[in-house]
């Protein structure tokens, strides 16, 4: 049993990891309508900057995840509105599929800073464990799960209660009622690349400072958030947080129990567990948990 | 070999130089849709034909290899745009069933006493087995990808691609697991071994493989222009443009997105199975997520929804590295490897299609083609 609520606690850290991914992924489709493959090369990115503050110019833990944040947020911006900002009212999948292109080309640069050593962030007592109930979780998930709290609930104050937020609910609504009440929309596009860019910062810099660190392919990881928003539905805030921990548990569960359980579906199995948990939501819920159901009108 | 180009004509009209001596006056909607409908088109396809003919004695052999794999992913490009292009369904999981038929190649066409199984059976056999096992596929896929639209069908289809990886990587009997591989089938038609160092007198391995390949495009680009040009093709597209509206006037939208599936993966299959066949050794890494974006970046590039863009945008993706290692000559210093380069250039080109010239490498080609039909006047 103890092993058990280990896993879900666990998973509950890697979840939030893909949480904040997926929230990215949620804000930037639902302002633009567009699903951007770019995340990966943003928590890439992100983590590097991090990595940077901390490791090169010797900046403190917290310090160095604002400048990631920051960084992250302007990296967003700039993408958005270097690649996309000219395409607006183009096909959606066109815009999906340059986002791709900026996934490539960013991760080159990413992999030309990082060469072939990890690279980590200086997390301070990141290996004190605290032990409760027989279970025991490091200081370092413990802080992310801390600050993944913390982010989601001023996401979800800051749309509720800011007027910037409500703009932004408005342009998700209808761009052009939201022009027409002197909403900048074109604005509004960027401040959600800046959300989503902060956030894969965030999911960056933690990844860096849990295990191995920042590596060639650690944009892997970011692609898990896919099938997290598809699950809890691709226009849904809380859905893609719910999405993301349950992929999160599921990969931990699947790590732990698979290779008893159903051993004959082979090593790693929890890698790719997610895409499968995907397959049979969808089958249930072509909209995911949450998302809305599209409507046709002829 | 012109009236094979011609479609079957029953009436008198349809004379080589058309009604009265103007070629280009349709009368009815078949001579319209006629795989060459224009003598110019007609000229210059068999010109093109004939031409490839001849390439493989004037180039050299690393050229020609690049080639021939170019025309055989042609082949899986213009599967893709079936279904993307012309049905308007985006998959990202075209590297899974590409996967499929390499396997299924390897195992049914391999060679019966290497160390991992193959029973060499003839090409007859695996090559269309190949397509078949991957459009099963499809057709599995399908039902589910019916009820998605747009993005949600693009990461579900992705989802496909980890999952076919990770079921390739595991099966270790069949595909020889990570960083080991195994051997494609075996090319052996007529008692020819396109392996062979020599296959038929006074011609190279790579010169024949080149002409192996020129055969099996024609072959499938003259299957895919027909499967667009007749009524699945049109149907595809009513889907395309507005699936409600296709509803509407009675195209039954269930049928033709699994046919459109089913047609793309056979098409996937056989490139897999071939492609592979004359690689060599393949290990189960090759069928990622970037092995997908390859092709899609072929149907970007090339031109959405033709045939001969997906042709071009094939030879172009193939030739990239060639050109990147080109560029790298000029490019100063340790600034960036070849390799590094070449994934820029992906990247780049697929950004500066979409936003310069939507239509690809075929665009560009009505516009150069447009120009000279009017000239000297401007239209």
């Amino acid at each position: 049993m103890t092993t058990f609520f280990q896993a879900v606690l666990d998973g509950f850290a890697q979840g939030s990891i893909y949480a904040l991914l997926a929230l990215g992924f949620v804000m930037i489709y639902k302002a633009t309508l567009v699903i951007s493959f770019a995340q990966p090369a943003l928590m890439v990115c992100g983590g590097l900057f991090a990595h940077h503050a901390s490791r090169v110019w010797d900046i403190p833990f917290w310090p160095s995840l604002a400048i990631a944040v920051l960084c992250g947020a302007v990296l967003g911006m700039v993408v958005e509105r270097l690649a996309l900002r000219p395409m607006v009212g183009k096909p959606v999948f066109t815009l999906a599929i340059i986002t791709i292109g900026v996934d490539i080309a960013l991760r080159v640069l990413a992999n030309r800073y990082m060469g072939a050593d990890p690279r980590g962030v200086t997390y301070p007592n990141g290996g004190r464990r605290y032990e409760f109930l027989g279970l025991s979780i490091s200081h370092q998930r413990l802080g992310l799960i801390a600050v993944t709290i913390v982010t989601v609930i001023a996401l979800a104050l800051f749309f509720r209660y800011a007027k910037t937020g409500l703009a932004m609910r408005a342009t998700a609504l209808s761009q052009e009622t939201a022009l027409a009440q002197g909403i900048r929309v074109g604005t509004m596009f960027a401040l959600a690349w800046a959300i989503a860019g902060g956030l894969a910062a965030i999911a960056g810099t933690f990844v860096a400072a849990t295990g191995a660190g920042i590596e060639q392919n650690t944009w892997i990881i970011a692609l898990k958030a896919l099938p997290a928003i598809i699950i809890g539905g691709l226009d849904s805030i809380p859905g893609a947080v719910v999405g993301g921990i349950l992929v999160g548990l599921i990969e931990s569960l699947t790590a732990v129990f698979q290779p008893d359980v159903a051993p004959w579906l082979g090593n790693n199995f929890a890698l790719v567990a997610p895409y499968a948990l995907m397959f049979l939501i969808l089958l249930v819920k072509p909209y995911g948990l949450f998302g809305t159901k599209e409507v046709e009108r002829v | 070999m012109t009236t094979l180009l011609r479609s079957a004509p029953s009436t008198k009209a349809r004379t080589s130089t058309g009604v009265r001596g103007r070629p280009l006056l349709r009368t009815s909607y078949e001579q319209d849709l006629a795989l060459a409908n224009t003598p110019a088109k007609r000229r210059s396809m068999i010109g093109l034909i004939v031409a490839s003919f001849v390439v493989p004695f004037l180039l050299t052999d690393d050229l020609l290899q690049v080639l021939t794999l170019g025309m055989i992913s042609a082949v899986g490009a213009i599967g893709l745009n079936l279904v993307t292009g012309y049905a308007g369904q985006v998959s990202l999981g075209h590297a899974f069933f590409i996967g499929l038929g390499a396997y299924t190649g390897a195992v049914l066409g391999g060679d019966p006493d290497g160390s991992i199984v193959g029973y060499g059976l003839p090409i007859w056999v695996w090559l269309p087995a190949a397509g078949v096992v991957a459009a099963v596929a499809g057709l599995i896929v399908g039902p589910v990808a019916v009820r998605l639209r747009g993005l949600y069908l693009a990461i579900v289809t992705l989802g496909l691609v980890f999952l076919g990886d990770h079921v390739f990587r595991e099966a270790r009997s069949i595909t020889g697991g990570p960083g080991v591989g195994r051997r494609g089938a075996q090319l052996e038609i007529f008692g020819i071994d396109f392996h062979a160092m020599e296959p038929i007198e006074g011609i190279s391995r790579n010169q024949a493989q080149f002409l192996l390949a020129l055969v099996f495009l024609i072959v499938f680009a003259i299957l895919g222009r027909n499967i667009a040009r007749s009524g699945v093709g049109r149907a595809f597209g009513a889907i395309r443009d507005r699936d409600v509206a296709a509803a509407v006037i009675g195209v039954d939208l269930t049928k033709y997105k699994i046919m459109a599936f089913a047609m793309s993966s056979f098409f996937a299959g056989v490139t897999g199975a071939l492609y592979y066949a004359v690689i060599g050794v393949f290990e189960p890494g090759a069928f990622s997520l970037l092995l997908s974006i390859q092709y899609i970046a072929m149907v970007l590039i090339g031109g959405v929804a033709t045939i001969s863009g997906s042709i071009m945008g094939a030879m172009f993706i193939a030739l990239l590295p060639r050109i990147s290692q080109f560029i790298a000559a000029y490019i100063p210093g340790e600034l960036l490897t070849v390799f590094q380069l070449e994934a820029i250039l992906y990247g780049a080109l697929i950004i500066v299609f979409l936003i310069f010239e939507p239509r690809g490498l075929y665009g560009i080609w009505l516009r150069i083609r447009n120009y000279w039909k009017g000239w000297p006047f401007s239209y």
